[in-house]
This record gives structure tokens, C-alpha cells and sequence, in this order.
């Protein structure tokens, strides 16, 4: 099935699998499954939210959703393109419309040059896109657009600059080359909560105004159901349950997610003795030995034999889950 | 008497452009068998205010000033020793980074054991027995076998139980934890969460929480104190400080947070960005961020005022915050 008009990324069951270094020379200790059979559509200027915890795989994905991994097997389709099958012009076009934005200000922009250059440098690898005398105009106006002082701030250097600050410096040089695809890997998880609601805002406000398309990863719930149009939960490598916001969040129907929405302290002192949680037993496990059937049933309170035996399948439709069981929505 | 007394503390390093104020005069108070959270930003001065009371600093080069007294004994003019048996054996510490906390050299038994042993005198064989019941206590399966291990053998969350049972292992009065679930995934944050309000009740302990998160505030906590630049703001009961703060800066950051049991159209953002503790704006160090600011508080520095309920505010139009925030 071609991709549909409004769909501008398309995931096919993409893998990732990470060889391990066993104890013995020459012989493989097995790999690391970190993505394990993801697909997903994502459309044009909508935001989709991914959420899972450490290890779950979700900044592999976002690595290779950009292009900066290799999957194992598996495609990302923009438009008539394959990402990882594009080579030369249509490679250097496809970087053009989906671009990233890292987690860690501090260490994403280069210290050695100031903001100037770093804005300037998109234009410098793609050329074509904008006239030599009009890029400085052009950085200008990106810099205005995040809500930065083009006039105070353009020859200073990143550490001159708050994490917030950074922070907006790194997605005016996202927007550079007028993405359709912004990969955001933990944008916000680096800030102070005071810091972290302007830059959620500005996000916001620029899809907006340029109608460019998101796709979240965060650990943070709250930030997530904020921000995103549709969710998508992952665990050791798979999604359990995708589906629009406000279903997933206020109708789980995986028993992960529902424990992992539960686990979220909400800030609200009255109601703490009422709230029931469900209190997980132990740590996800390892993704180079996954449990058999489906990978949550270690830690699932309704697990069954049959979910030792059987992968349940993500099914389809607008709020699918990979569950036998799944709870009532 | 509190368990706790802290008056007037205040805190500075030195640095080539003069000294940095990092803590400025903070009081406040901690019961036995209570928990106060301290709540604030990088740079607030949270972290520096409990390694005083832990004492923890260097000093020198930091500088410290004003009174800690645990059980009415100060603590801030005791000979070294003296101090060192205090927070040892009275205060307990609870870390963020476990990996960084805990000896990567020594098994975890090794460690717990020395604790005991130097301390409490015991034998190797009681020690064991009791480091096994610590590691119990803490919800470890398999402790028994787990003694043997080293931290690295430990996921995030299993570290973070084997720190609280340091931390607990000579039975402290007081319980110092400094964002102790800032590093862990939600599902094991509520584990380690509940655990450490588990332990609280069963042995009476005061509790002192640093953290920047409202959530975990909001979810165990009995008194809030907010900081920001150094000075508390703010202070009350959880429940005061969330349904009607009485400061712009709590009212600011509660407005700023999104949450997960329901989705609000446009965040509240504060504008600009926690100031430098060695560049401290004139006046009220948030007005520039305020947007009840008046000329008032660009000049003077308004002290922590008392409110009605046991409650206070280091704001001039506190009774302004207060009307618009209660309901």
C-alpha cells in the first residue's frame, strides 16, 4: 500500500539489532534487540508522542528515523523515498526534510563555534537552498522565530547561553532548511521545570505556524500527553499501544501502560490517599534476552501461559494494543 | 523541639569574581516521623542547603554560617570528629547517583558490614545477619546471595534500595534524600518512592527531600519549603502550597507543569531563567521573571512574611498571590 497524502513518514516493521561482545573470543554473545518490529504512520503536522523507559529503544528509533542508524531490516518511507536506501542527491534531500533535536543543549552544539556559524552551517551543506546573501537575513529570522535577540546573540558562543536557551538554539537549526519531520529525542528532560513549559510552548506555537510534523520521544508522560496528537507506548523494542491522546491516557487498555500512567505522581496533594497504583514488581528486562511470548508478561499481574507461548500481535485500527487481555477501554 | 533546627543558614564559595551566595539564611524545621521537602531548581540552593546540614561541604574553601541543630545539639561548631560520628551515625543520606555513591570495588555485603562493624562494634557474624536483614528490608530477593555482589551487578532502582539501606543501617533519626529518584525510570520511582515512605512510618524518622519534582512533592511530602536563589520563599503545608500557593514563583511553576490526568490547552511558562547564584538581581531576586513585579521589588528584598495557618511568603504582594490563588 502506497503511502497515503497526509502521511509523511512511514515506519514498516523496523529492526535494530545490536551485536553483543560475548565472553568467549570469536564466538557471538547474542545481540541486543532494541528495536524489534516497529511501524507506525505519521502525518503531516501532527505530533506523535513515543514513550517507554530507559532501554525500551526509543532513541535507537529516533536515530534511525533520521538516518544516523541502520536498521537491521525494516524501512522509514518519506514520500517515494527509503531512507536508508537513498544515496547522493535524494539522501542529501531526504536530510533536508527530517531533521532532529537532541536531549543534551550542552553537548549538541559545537563549543567552538558561535551561533552564527552554527545556524549557517546548514546552508553550507545545502547550498541550493538559499542564496549566499540571503542566509544571514535568514538566520535572523530563525532566531527571532525561537525567541532569541538575533542583534545580542548571534557571535556569541553556546556556553554564553542558558540550557533554555540552547535549547532554542537547536531547534532554530532544525527548522533551518524547512523540515516537514522534527525527531524530538528527549527535547525538554535536560530543562528546569520553570524553562521546560517555554520550550513545550514554542514547539507548539511552530507547528502552528509551519505546520511541521513531530515525532516526541520522551520519558515524561505529562510532557507527552501535552504536546503529542497521538501516543505510542513501547516496551523492550516493540509498541504495546498506540492510539490517539486523549484514549490512551484516560483508557489504557495495556496493562503497561495503565502501571505506567499510574506511576506518573500527579501534583495534586488531596487526592494521594484515594489514587490506586499499580505497583510494578521489579526493572524491565534485558533486551538481549527477551521473555518469550510477549515481552511484558514478566511483570504482568494477568499474565497467563498463554502469553508465555504466544506474541500477542499489535493489531489495528485507531487505538490498537498488543495484549491477549487487554483491559476494558 | 524539632528534631531539625536550621537558622539562618547560609552558605558561600569563593570564586575569582568574589563569593558566591549560594545559600542565604535558611530556617526551617524538621519533625520526627515528618517530611519536608525542599523543592527548587538548579541553582536554588537545595543540594547545598542539605550537604550543610550533612556536613558534607568543604569547608574550607565554602563558608558557613548561622545554626544546625539536631535534637538541640548544634552541629555547625563541633570539633571535626565529634561531627563526623554525628552524621554518621544520626543523619542518613540518600544520594541521586547510586553507581557514584556506593565503592565499585567492594561487594555490597563488604560495604554494608563495614558500616556496622566500625560503628557498631559487631562481630562479623551479627554484621552479616544484619546486613541481610537491611537488604531484606529494602525489598532485595535473594538477599542472602546478593551480599556478594558488587553495585555494577545492581539495575538503577536495586542501587538506589541498597543506598537506603545504608542509609539505614545505623537507624538515624533523620533521613536526608537529595533527589533520590531523579535518575530512575516512573515505574521504578514509585517503587523506591514507596519503600522510603514505608521505612519513614515504621521507624519515625524526620525526612528531608530535596527534589525538583511537584509530582513526587505533591506525593509524599507534609511541608514544603520553596527555594529559589538561595531563599526559601515559601513555606507551608502540601496541601496549602497546592491548592493556593502564596507566592508568584510556586503559583508560576504549578501553572508551568503539565499533567498527566488531564491535558491543559497552553501551559503557563515563566519567562527567562533561574538567575546566577553569583549574579544575583537587586531587590527580589525573581523579579525579573515576575509578572506581579512593582518598583517595590526591584529595590527591596522582601522578608519571609507570616501568614495565617503557619504558612509563609518572601513576597510583597502575598496577599495579592494569595487572593488570586485561593479558590
Amino acid at each position: 500500500m502506497p503511502p497515503s497524502d497526509d502521511v509523511v513518514l512511514r515506519v514498516e516493521n523496523l529492526v535494530k539489532h545490536f551485536p553483543v561482545k560475548g565472553r568467549i573470543p570469536f564466538v557471538s554473545g547474542g545481540v541486543v534487540k532494541a528495536v524489534d518490529g516497529v511501524s507506525f504512520d505519521l502525518r503531516r503536522g501532527e505530533t506523535l508522542g513515543v514513550v517507554g523507559e530507559s532501554g525500551c529503544g526509543k532513541s535507537t528509533l529516533a536515530r534511525m528515523l533520521v538516518g544516523l542508524e541502520q536498521p537491521t531490516s525494516g524501512a522509514v518511507r518519506f514520500g517515494k523515498s527509503v531512507v536508508h536506501q537513498a544515496k547522493g542527491r535524494e539522501l542529501r534531500a531526504l536530510r533536508r526534510r527530517i531533521q532532529i533535536v537532541l536531549q543534551d543543549p550542552y553537548t549538541s552544539l559545537n563549543p567552538r563555534r558561535t551561533i552564527r556559524e552554527i545556524l549557517l552551517q546548514p546552508f553550507e551543506i545545502h547550498p541550493d537552498v538559499l542564496d549566499r546573501r540571503r542566509r544571514v537575513e535568514r538566520i535572523k529570522e530563525l532566531l527571532d522565530l525561537v525567541g532569541l535577540d538575533a542583534s545580542l546573540h548571534l557571535d556569541r558562543y553556546p556556553h554564553q547561553f542558558s540550557g533554555g536557551q540552547r535549547q532554542r538554539i537547536g531547534i532554530a537549526r532544525a527548522l533551518a532548511l524547512n523540515p516537514d519531520v522534527i525527531v524530538c529525542d528527549e527535547p525538554v528532560s535536560a530543562l528546569d521545570v520553570s524553562v521546560q513549559a517555554q520550550v513545550v510552548n514554542l514547539l507548539e506555537r511552530l507547528q502552528d505556524e509551519l505546520g511541521v510534523a513531530y515525532v516526541f520521544i520522551a520519558h515524561d508522560l505529562s510532557v507527552v500527553r501535552h504536546i503529542s496528537d497521538r501516543v505510542a507506548v513501547m516496551y523492550l523494542g516493540k509498541l504495546v499501544e498506540t492510539g490517539p491522546e486523549i484514549d490512551l491516557y484516560d483508557s489504557p487498555r495495556h496493562p503497561y501502560t495503565s502501571a505506567l500512567l499510574s506511576a506518573v505522581p500527579v501534583p495534586d496533594p488531596a487526592g494521594r490517599r484515594q489514587r490506586q497504583r499499580i505497583l510494578l514488581a521489579g526493572d524491565p528486562p534485558s533486551p538481549v534476552n527477551p521473555p518469550s511470548g510477549c515481552r511484558f508478561r514478566t511483570r504482568c499481574w494477568q499474565a497467563t501461559d498463554t502469553c508465555a507461548t504466544t506474541e500477542p500481535p499489535l493489531a489495528t485500527g485507531a487505538h490498537p494494543v498488543a495484549c491477549h487481555y487487554p483491559l476494558a477501554a | 523541639m524539632s528534631l531539625l533546627e536550621i537558622d539562618d543558614l547560609r552558605v558561600a564559595f569563593p570564586s575569582p569574581n568574589g563569593p558566591v551566595n549560594a545559600v542565604n539564611g535558611v530556617s526551617l524545621e524538621v519533625d520526627s516521623g515528618r517530611t519536608l521537602a525542599i523543592l527548587g531548581e538548579s541553582g536554588s540552593g537545595k543540594s547545598v542547603t542539605a550537604q550543610a546540614v550533612m556536613g558534607i561541604l568543604d569547608v574550607p574553601p565554602a563558608t558557613v554560617s548561622g545554626s544546625v541543630r539536631l535534637q538541640g545539639r548544634e552541629l555547625l561548631n563541633l570539633p571535626r570528629k565529634q561531627r563526623e560520628r554525628i552524621s554518621g551515625e544520626e543523619i542518613g543520606m540518600v544520594f541521586q547517583d547510586a553507581m557514584a555513591a556506593l565503592n565499585p570495588v567492594f561487594t555490597i555485603g563488604h560495604q554494608i558490614m563495614e558500616v556496622l562493624r566500625v560503628r557498631r562494634g559487631m562481630s562479623r557474624a551479627d554484621a552479616r545477619r544484619r546486613a541481610i536483614e537491611l537488604v531484606d528490608r529494602v525489598r532485595i530477593p535473594a538477599a542472602r546471595d546478593r551480599l556478594r555482589d558488587y553495585p555494577h551487578q545492581f539495575s538503577g532502582g536495586m542501587r538506589q534500595r541498597i543506598m537506603i539501606a545504608l542509609a539505614i543501617s545505623l537507624e538515624p533519626d533523620l533521613l536526608i534524600a537529595d533527589e533520590p529518584t531523579t535518575a530512575l525510570d516512573v515505574t521504578v520511582q514509585a517503587q523506591v518512592m514507596e519503600l522510603l515512605a514505608e521505612i519513614q512510618r515504621d521507624s519515625g524518622m524526620g525526612l528531608l527531600l530535596i527534589t525538583h519534582d511537584l509530582g513526587v512533592v505533591a506525593e509524599v511530602a507534609d511541608e514544603v519549603a520553596v527555594m529559589y536563589a538561595g531563599r526559601i520563599v515559601e513555606r507551608g503545608t502540601v496541601e496549602q502550597i497546592f491548592a493556593g500557593p502564596a507566592h508568584p514563583y510556586t503559583e508560576g511553576l504549578l501553572a508551568s507543569m503539565p499533567r498527566v490526568d488531564r491535558r491543559d490547552e497552553q501551559l503557563y511558562a515563566i519567562p527567562g531563567a533561574p538567575p546566577n547564584p553569583a549574579r544575583l538581581p537587586t531587590g527580589c531576586p525573581f523579579h525579573l521573571r515576575c509578572p506581579r513585579a512593582t518598583d517595590e521589588c526591584l529595590v527591596t528584598l522582601p522578608p519571609l512574611h507570616a501568614l495565617p495557618a503557619d504558612r509563609a511568603s518572601a513576597c510583597h504582594h502575598h496577599e495579592e498571590v494569595l487572593g488570586a490563588t485561593q479558590r
